[in-house]
């Protein structure tokens, strides 16, 4: 085994996750009790409750979907149960979920009532967790490995030394061939052109500076003030970043000095050429930005943090990592790896990245992150307007 | 040597307070990380961990340099050692 590769589940369309869930997923809000009693009857499944669903249309709705059966294909999922109101868009998903080959079912309440599709959908959930405890991980390399990072309750030091710390761990990756993924698109604001040099090519460059843009006049036709409070947020302001632009400079640390991505990804958009870095269109809200990149097939997840953002996500695993000394002192549980040595000059940024790289490949070999010790499953769908 | 300040690059007019006891009068050695060398500056306010302390006396519509980049504007006037955040320094955008 050699020191960049981890044992995970090798799922049947050949994609590597590294977590064993049955999910039991509702198709909307009104199927989550329904899916929370299953998950309560079932040992070792678990429900993702969420609160839409219903009355969306257009890309709205498209995301909807992409989302839900994103979250069902996930390599970190072994089977899915989906329950829906109606049966129609329930296939829907079951339909979209089938196509990894992973064993899915659907059921819909409506002329059954809840008890009824509980005791039917608990009876196949049962199955699934008992089949999926059989599976093995299997020796996987760096090309099976699908990184997403975001940072979140970000300050000063999330700029100095926790996002140049991932920036130091995709520099290392991406020759390895493995898939890597960063976002948040309002969150570059004023580093937006040295974003946009850092693509792979000038059609992806325009790629991204068209999506940035949309995002900026979203931001334009809803804003009241220059978004103080909001963007920075009121924890960004204590933690000493004043401005959008200070704190886009620091969030893009995390792409490294090197590496260019070569593709501008939808909201949940699973990536499709090849091993490298992408780019995604997403909120700079963690949750949301987070549930967009575990649906688009990515499995384990690298967050820097300032002041001590608790994220965590239901089925892709938040490493947490902070700069901040205080915040590595009084928010011990929610920091998985603590690099505030690079500010003391203790530790170099080369050791930092070294660091992540092995806490990273001991959460893929099953450790569990201090997220998901803590049960933060924060599952939140990313929606683009108002329902019909 | 301890570090109580970090500058990213060298042309950055700020740096970030590192440490958490940094009060007025308090002579601070600082890092420029991109050239690695070794800075002092008295500190004329108290400036929390995290936050921005002015590197050179900062005038009113002052472009604010760090990373070696525009990050926002002087609104207020900031003399070097001073604490530099959103009472005397605001974003260009939105």
């Amino acid at each position: 085994m050699g020191r960049y590769d981890f044992y995970g589940y090798r799922r049947e369309n050949g994609r590597v996750g590294i977590r064993n869930h049955v999910v039991i997923l509702p198709l909307d809000d009104l199927s989550n009790a329904s899916c929370e009693a299953v998950a309560n009857n079932i040992k070792g499944t678990m429900a993702l409750p969420h609160p839409y669903g219903r009355l969306q249309f257009g890309e709205d709705l498209e995301l909807h979907f992409r989302t839900l059966i994103g979250t069902g294909s996930s390599p970190n999922v072994a089977a899915v149960v989906v329950i829906g109101i109606e049966p129609a868009w329930t296939d829907r998903v079951v339909k979209g979920i089938a196509k990894t080959g992973k064993p899915v079912v659907g059921f819909s309440i409506e002329e059954n009532g809840d008890i009824s599709t509980i005791a039917a959908a608990s009876r196949k959930a049962r199955e699934f967790v008992q089949d999926a405890s059989e599976k093995q991980r299997e020796l996987c390399t760096m090309q099976d490995l699908f990184v997403s990072t975001k940072c979140g309750e970000s300050d000063t030091t999330s700029g100095l030394a926790s996002c140049p710390t991932v920036g130091n761990l995709i520099d290392k990756l991406d020759p390895m061939g493995a898939t890597t993924c960063f976002g948040e698109t309002s969150e570059l604001t004023g580093a937006e052109v040295v974003c946009a040099s850092r693509a792979a090519s000038k059609d992806v460059s325009d790629k991204f500076m068209k999506v940035f843009n949309a995002y900026q006049e979203v931001i334009e036709r809803h804003k009241t003030s220059d978004l103080s409070e909001s963007q920075p947020t009121k924890g960004n302001i204590a933690g000493g970043l004043t401005t959008i632009e200070e704190k886009a400079f620091g969030n893009l640390q995390k792409i490294g000095r090197k590496t260019k991505y070569i593709d501008v990804l939808q909201p949940a958009e699973a990536p499709a050429k090849g091993a490298g870095l992408y780019y995604m269109d997403t909120s700079s809200a963690a949750a949301e930005c987070i549930t967009l990149q575990a649906a688009a097939g990515f499995v384990v997840h690298l967050f820097p943090t300032g002041q001590g953002n608790v994220i965590g996500n239901p089925i892709e695993p938040v490493i947490k990592l902070t700069a901040n000394p205080r915040t590595a002192r009084t928010m011990v549980e929610h920091i998985d790896l603590d690099v505030s040595g690079i500010l003391r000059r203790e530790m170099t940024l080369d050791q930092a990245g070294d660091k992540l790289i092995d806490i990273m490949i001991r959460t893929c070999n099953g450790r569990l992150t201090c997220a998901e010790a803590m049960g933060h499953r924060e599952f939140v769908f990313t929606k683009l307007y108002q329902s019909a | 040597m301890p570090t109580q300040f970090i500058v990213h690059d060298k042309i950055d007019t700020v740096g970030v307070v590192v440490v958490e006891d940094v009060q007025p009068g308090k002579d601070l050695t600082g890092w420029i990380m991109q050239t690695d060398e070794t800075i002092t500056l008295k500190a004329l306010d108290a400036v929390p961990l995290g936050h921005k302390i002015a590197l050179r006396d900062l005038k009113t519509g002052d472009t604010v340099l760090k990373y070696g980049h525009d990050v926002g504007r002087i609104v207020a006037d900031a003399g070097k050692g001073h604490h530099v955040h959103v009472h005397n320094m605001k974003t260009k955008r939105w």
